[in-house]
Order: structure tokens, then C-alpha cells, then sequence
């Protein structure tokens, strides 16, 4: 980001909060690089197209404006009317523009390969989109089996003042001191940091689709599909998301809360939520103490 | 000159007795008149938009601050997606085969459409069709509330309501389906001696290539609406997973006619814009044959970047790949319209009367909304745009400023040619600027919750959102009330006004500029004698 210092008033605005926000700003303006390696690049992708635009739209709208006020009959301007057509300027504004895509289409490319490989993943959580909650299930950890299956649906606190005409302020809806409103939920999905966790979705009615915006992507939860995404989250704390797509009356009103935490600290909230019929499996047996 | 003058006069003389039907059953309902069909077009695009536009005033009201005020989620999701269909069914699109209507005829020399009764009928299937549609408000079920795309499983959850929807969906196109025949019959038997297909304004070649995406496009939605039926009320399984369908298939199919159906939409505005700059930079548009192919283009890449719109359903990466570079591409031809637009104006001599400002406001604007089309393109960070309020505030940036500015624009361009009567210029300035800043104030900051976090779609948010959700809904309420000073205006102009001469503007060129303000009911009984220098474009070298 060095290279843009001269616009420094203007990237400060535009630029995400040195600290990672959990919660979306108020006065938000842009993304945020979030907390993990493919949220930060799509940031970067992101900026990179930003930037471009930016540059062509003052060339072009700097040419209009000057245009506009050199070229008026009340100034006295006269029309050339022999402008009228340049083969060699066409074909320069096409192959200009080609070489611009080429230059996008490069880094794009590359991050995409990055983003779509699952492959190597330390474990894997199966989603399942309902109307209007979300199901999470552990389905191995480094190699082990897991049980861990629950639910997650929206926090009492807003599902009482949503209601319309409840008189409740959405603003008092706090989770600690951050403004929770429609993004807090009653069971949070854990997850270990640094390790790269693979996300298998489906859904059990209607088209959802998994989103924290922390982690860099979105990705659908379709009934008689599995869909595939991973992450790899780099700092501990809670981020928050919400479905984004329109699955019914409820769509606004099934949050995502993911909690990075270590992983002593998953590991024994992992032997938490096994099942007591399960709980004698070895592994959680070998990892619990670890994380006493 | 003289040729103009004595075409004057001879449309003068058929003024005098010019077979309009008496009564008003003969005169609209049985019309098979042009310009009568084309002005009916217009009226209901305009009533359609003030309904659409009502209920943007809904979602507005209830996204003015967090917390649910005035409605409940379920009515908010039948706002949406009523605004939508309303908009692009009945507004945007109707509109164009208006100013169609209206002005193929008269740019190309032609006495009337190729196919009148057929465009009769074309016109009062859309009536049918949206009383269909709108009557679901009133039913027990509501309105269908699954979002214009009607993505099964979702849409199959509505009560009866997505039968009329459906129905109403078939009715529209067949209604668009025969409008466009009816164009491309008329564009290509009907061309007055001398108006040869280089030598066509820009508005008749883009309306031309609009009507073959249209005739391409219409019978697929009609195919995946009734794939639909079948799967809600006749057990087949197109959609049902659980049946052994697949729901995706669904989003391919209607994208498939979606991409080129965003294309319907803008091209004739392209069209629009390229006949307005000319007349008021008085000079001939820059690039006029580069200008038709990069029309072209886009029809063609229209049909093959239609996954674009799904790049979260979980296509493998090589289809990810190529429909981002497929869709990149459209930005080259498109790019090549806007460097044409803005040579024209160089060295010219403007002025700018509110048809003018409308076309500028178009550019700017409009390439604003190809801006985030680009940055949408790009598969990595669509992962994060996707389904969020930057995807809204980008498909208002191309559908109001973009499509309905060019409509108005158009409106402003030919009211004194339909009208006889010029509009208030004064009246028309305020009514560009005060819609041009509200515009802004509506949908930029909506970038700006995108980007943040906020998905679309949702009747409530984060306290987080609050600030700019207020600014964009004052932005709306604006919006909408500026709105109505537009009606006036038209209005205004119909009841009188100053006259307008037969070219009304100074440097206006085309064969609409030669007849009569207003146009008489009848134009180009006998061919008119064409010579280059009355045509927009009759130098065919470049």
C-alpha cells in the first residue's frame, strides 16, 4: 500500500481499521483484510480493482468535464465536424482496455487457484442451512472421527426486540460491548487458529449461503449438493456473518458467529459438546487433558 | 431544405383529414396505429413505475432505521420482489417498446409498424399481465415473495400466487416475443429507399440487436417458469433434489436468460444516448460503425457470461475462470462506447438542454455502474460482493441511472416531436438536478454497506448499517417525489406550451426531424425522398 502515499488522506478513510473488527463499523466504507490469508487477498484483489477504476474513471470523466466546459456554443466554441471516425484511436481504445483486463485477470486468477484449494485441510465442519437456523456438525479433527453436531440460531435478546412493534431499542442488543443486533447467536461455531479447517455445506430446505465476511468468502448451501470452502483463521476472536441468500421470511434473521480460539482451548470445548454416548472415543480422551 | 419543406406540406395536407378512428374504444383499444400504441406503451411504463417505485418506497420506509417499524419480513420480501418484476416487466422494458413504437417508424422512413394488429396485441397482453400479477397482493398468500430470480426450492414455498406470477411472466413474453418480431420485420422490409442499414440511427440498429436477444432469450424464461409450474403443482422434480433434480439447473436456465435480458434493457438506452449527444454537440456521432459492433459484441458476449451471476453455487474452478474472463470482455466494447461518446463531444459546440443532461448523467453514471460490474467480474472478491448491498447499489447504478435516465432523456429528446408543444425548460432542469443528486444520495452509499457487510434482501440490519441505510432512504424518498415533478411535466406538455417547429432541436439530423411537430397520425404514406444530409449518419465511410 506504500505506493499510494500521496493519496493518504483519502486511503485512510477507505482503509479497514488497524485492528481487526469483529463487528461491522458504523461508517464502515470498504472491506476489511480480515483475519485470515484469503480474506486479505481478496481485500488486496479488491483495492487493485478499486485503484484501477479510480485512475480510468478520472481519465475519462476528466476528459467529459473538460469537454463540457470548453466545448459550449455559449463560449463560442464551433463544432469540428470532420471528427468524425479514427480507425487508429479505435483500435487503440480496444487493445488498451484488453491489456488493463490482462493486468486484472492475472492476480485474479492466482488467488482463485489459491481460494479453491481444499486439499490438506487439519479438519473438517459440515453446514447445513435450515429455515432459519444453521447446523453444525465436526466431522473429523487431525484425523479422528468427531460427534459434534448443534445448532445455531439467533440470540434471545434479538429475536425479542426484532419483533415489530416490540419497543425494544435494537441498539442496547450488546454481546460484551459490541452491538450484536440480528449478529449474535445462542451457540457459536468454535474454531481452532492455524489451522485449516474445510467447511462441506448442504442444506436441508431452501437455498442459504454461509457468510463471514472476517473470512473472505461466501459460499451456498444448496439442498442435494455439497459445496466446499476452507479457512485458516489467523487471530482469535469472534466474527460475525449473516446468510446471504434469500431463503424466506426469516433469510435476515440467521446469523453466523464463528469463535477463534486456540486450539487447547477448542480442543476442550470440542469434548464439551461431544455427546456423552461418544464421549469415550480415544482421541478427545488423549486431547482433553492437553487442554486442561 | 427544399425537400424538408415540401414534405412539410405534405404531411400538413393529411393533418387536415387524417384518419384518426373516433371514439375511444376505436382509437386505443382497436389501435393499430404507431404512435397510438407507442404512447400507451409509455403511459403504462410510467403508471408501472410509479408503482414499482411506491413500493421502493416501502422497503426505504422500513430500512430507514434498524428494527422492524412498518412491516412484517414476509410483506417486506413480497416488496422486493414485486418492485423488481414490476420494474423490469413493466417499467423499463414497456417503455422501450414504446419509444420503439414511436420512433423506428419515423427514423426509418416507414408509414407504421410491419405488423399492426399484432403490435396492437402485443400492447394489451401487458395490462392482463399485471393486473394477474398485482392481484396477488390481495390474496390470502400475499404476493410471491421468493425475489424476481424465483430460485427454487424457495419459490415452490409460495401459495398459489407463483401460478400468477407464472402466468404473468408467460404473458409478458409472448407480449415481448411479438414486439420484437415486429421490430426486426419493420427494421428490415420497411426502410424508406436510401435508409440503408449503415445509414440507420443509432436508437433503430440498437433496438434491432435488442430484439433478437429478446426473441432469443424470452422462450428460455418461459421454459424455466414452467419447469417451475410443473414441479409446484404437477409433482415433477426439474428443481427438486430430493426427486432427483437439481435446483442449480434452475439458476443456469434463468441466467441463461437473465445476462441478456440486463442487456435488453441498456442497449436501447445506448441507442438513446448516441442520438442526443450528436443533436446537442452538434456534430455527427465519433465511431458510428464501431459504435454498431461494439453493440454487437455485447449482444454476443451477453449469452456466454451468464454464470457470472452464480459464482457462489459452487462451480467447479474452471468454470469459475472462464466466465470471469468471459465477463471481463464485455468491459472492451463497452469501454469503446464511452470513449466514442465522449470524442464526439470533443471539439464540439454544446449546449445543455435537460434531454442532454439526462444523456450525460447517463455516461458518467452509468460507467460507474460498469465500474463495480467489473470489480464484480473478478471471482475472488465476488465471493465477498455476492448477494450484498454493493451487487444492489451496482444493478441500480446501470437500471436507474443507466436504463431509466436514457428513457427520460429520450422522453425529454421527442416529447416536442409527439407533443407538438415544447416542456418546461426550466422546470425540466430541476427535475435533472434534483434526480441526479438524490440518485447519488440513494444508491452510492449502498457501495458503502456492501462492502461493510450487509447483505441484500434483509427487512432488517446491525445498528452498524444504521447511518448509511438513512442516508440512502432520504436519498429515496427524494428520488421518488422528484419523480412526480416528471409526471407534471409530461402533462404540462401534453395540455400546451410554446410550439415546436418541425426539427425542434438545432442540431438535430434524422428523418423523425423532417414531419411535423406533432407528428401526424399518419407519416411516410409515399416513401420519402432521402438524401445523405437529412440522415444522422449518411456518410457510410466510416
Amino acid at each position: 500500500m506504500k505506493r499510494y502515499a500521496k493519496w493518504a488522506g483519502l486511503l485512510a478513510l477507505l482503509q479497514a481499521p488497524a485492528l481487526m473488527a469483529a463487528v461491522p463499523e458504523r461508517w464502515g466504507l470498504n472491506l476489511t483484510p480480515g483475519v485470515t490469508e484469503t480474506a486479505a487477498a481478496a481485500y488486496r484483489m479488491h483495492m487493485i480493482m478499486l485503484w484501477i477504476c479510480v485512475v480510468i474513471g478520472i481519465i475519462v470523466f476528466g476528459a467529459m468535464f473538460y469537454a463540457m466546459f470548453k466545448f459550449r456554443k455559449s463560449q463560442g466554441a464551433v463544432a469540428d465536424k470532420s471528427l468524425t471516425h479514427s480507425t487508429t484511436v479505435e483500435i487503440i481504445w480496444t487493445v488498451i482496455p484488453v491489456l488493463i483486463l490482462i493486468i486484472m485477470a492475472v492476480p485474479a486468477t492466482k488467488t482463485l487457484i489459491f481460494m479453491a484449494d481444499t486439499r490438506n485441510a487439519d479438519m473438517t465442519v459440515k453446514v447445513t442451512g435450515y429455515q432459519w437456523k444453521w447446523r453444525y456438525q465436526i466431522v473429523d479433527y487431525r484425523g479422528t472421527p468427531q460427534s459434534v453436531n448443534f445448532m445455531s440460531t439467533l440470540g434471545m435478546n434479538s429475536n425479542k426486540t426484532r419483533i415489530r412493534g416490540s419497543g425494544l431499542d435494537p441498539n442496547a442488543v450488546k454481546d460484551g460491548d459490541e452491538s450484536a443486533y440480528l449478529l449474535e447467536v445462542d451457540k457459536p461455531l468454535l474454531l481452532p487458529t492455524g489451522t485449516k479447517v474445510r467447511f462441506l455445506f448442504t442444506a436441508d430446505d431452501v437455498i442459504h449461503a454461509w457468510w463471514v465476511p472476517a473470512l473472505g468468502w461466501k459460499q451456498d448451501a444448496i439442498p442435494g449438493f455439497v459445496n466446499e470452502a476452507w479457512t485458516d483463521i489467523k487471530e482469535p476472536g469472534v466474527y460475525r456473518g449473516q446468510c446471504a441468500e434469500l431463503c424466506g421470511k426469516d433469510h435476515g434473521f440467521m446469523p453466523i458467529v464463528v469463535q477463534a480460539v486456540p486450539r487447547a482451548e477448542f480442543e476442550a470445548w470440542m469434548a464439551d459438546m461431544t455427546p456423552k454416548a461418544a464421549q469415550p472415543s480415544q482421541a478427545v480422551a488423549a486431547v482433553a487433558p492437553a487442554a486442561q | 431544405m427544399a425537400t424538408h419543406a415540401a414534405h412539410a406540406h405534405t404531411d400538413h395536407a393529411h393533418d387536415d383529414h387524417d384518419h384518426k378512428p373516433h371514439g375511444f374504444v376505436n382509437r386505443w383499444l382497436f389501435s393499430t396505429n404507431h404512435k397510438d400504441i407507442g404512447t400507451m406503451y409509455l403511459i403504462f411504463a410510467l403508471a408501472m413505475f410509479f408503482v414499482g417505485g411506491a413500493m421502493a418506497m416501502v422497503i426505504r420506509a422500513e430500512l430507514f432505521q434498524p428494527g422492524l417499524q412498518f412491516v412484517h419480513p414476509e410483506f417486506f420480501n413480497q416488496m422486493t420482489t414485486m418492485h423488481a418484476l414490476i420494474m423490469i416487466f413493466g417499467a423499463v422494458m414497456p417503455a422501450f417498446v414504446g419509444l420503439a413504437n414511436w420512433m423506428i417508424p419515423l427514423q426509418i422512413g416507414a408509414p407504421d409498424m410491419a405488423l399492426p394488429r399484432m403490435n396492437n396485441w402485443s400492447f394489451w397482453l401487458l395490462p392482463f399481465a399485471f393486473t394477474l400479477l398485482l392481484s396477488t397482493l390481495f390474496m390470502d398468500s400475499g404476493a410471491p415473495a421468493g425475489g424476481w430470480t424465483m430460485y427454487p426450492p424457495l419459490s415452490l414455498q409460495m401459495g398459489h400466487n407463483i401460478a400468477f406470477l407464472i402466468f404473468a411472466v408467460h404473458l409478458m413474453g409472448i407480449s415481448s416475443i411479438m414486439g420484437a418480431i415486429n421490430i426486426i420485420a419493420t427494421i428490415l422490409n420497411m426502410r424508406a429507399p436510401g435508409v440503408d442499414l449503415l445509414k440507420m440511427p443509432l436508437f433503430t440498429w440498437t433496438w434491432l440487436i435488442t430484439a433478437f436477444l429478446l426473441i432469443a432469450v424470452m422462450p428460455v424464461l418461459a421454459g424455466a417458469v414452467t419447469m417451475l409450474l410443473t414441479d409446484r403443482f404437477f409433482d415433477t422434480s426439474f428443481f427438486n433434489a430430493a426427486g432427483g433434480g437439481d435446483p442449480v439447473m434452475f439458476q443456469h436456465v434463468f441466467w441463461f436468460f437473465g445476462h441478456p435480458e440486463v442487456y435488453i434493457m441498456i442497449l436501447p438506452a445506448f441507442g438513446i444516448v448516441s442520438e442526443i449527444i450528436p443533436t446537442f454537440a452538434r456534430k455527427p456521432l465519433f465511431g458510428y460503425q464501431a459504435m454498431v459492433y461494439a453493440v454487437a459484441s455485447i449482444a454476443f458476449l451477453s449469452f456466454i457470461v451468464w454464470a457470472h451471476h452464480m459464482f457462489t453455487v459452487g462451480m467447479p474452478l474452471g468454470g469459475e475462470l472462464y466466465f470471469m474472463y468471459a465477463t471481463m470482455l464485455i468491459a472492451v466494447p463497452t469501454g469503446v462506447k464511452v470513449f466514442n461518446w465522449v470524442s464526439t463531444m470533443w471539439k464540439s459546440s454544446m449546449t445543455f438542454e435537460t434531454p442532454m443532461l439526462f444523456a450525460l448523467a447517463f455516461v458518467i453514471l452509468f460507467t460507474i455502474g460498469g465500474f463495480s460490474g467489473l470489480m464484480l467480474a473478478i471471482v475472488p472478491v465476488d465471493f465477498q460482493y455476492h448477494d450484498t448491498y454493493f451487487v444492489v447499489a451496482h444493478f441500480h447504478y446501470v437500471l436507474v441511472t443507466g436504463a431509466v435516465f436514457g428513457i427520460i432523456a429520450g422522453a425529454y429528446y421527442w416529447l416536442p416531436k409527439w407533443t407538438g408543444h415544447m416542456y418546461n425548460e426550466r422546470l425540466g432542469k430541476i427535475h435533472f438536478w434534483s434526480s441526479t443528486i438524490s440518485v447519488n444520495v440513494l444508491f452510492f452509499p449502498q457501495h458503502f454497506l456492501g462492502l461493510a457487510g450487509m447483505p441484500r434482501r434483509i427487512p432488517d440490519y446491525n445498528v452498524a448499517f444504521a447511518d448509511f441505510n438513512m442516508i440512502s432512504s432520504i436519498g429515496g424518498f427524494w428520488f421518488g417525489l422528484t419523480q412526480l415533478l416528471f409526471a407534471y411535466i409530461v402533462w404540462q406538455t401534453v395540455r400546451g406550451g410554446a410550439k415546436a417547429t418541425a426539427n425542434v432541436w438545432e442540431g438535430a439530423h434524422g428523418l423523425e426531424w423532417t414531419v411535423p411537430s406533432p407528428a401526424p397520425f399518419h407519416t411516410f404514406e409515399t416513401p420519402p425522398v432521402i438524401t445523405n444530409d437529412m440522415l444522422a449518419h449518411g456518410d457510410v465511410t466510416h
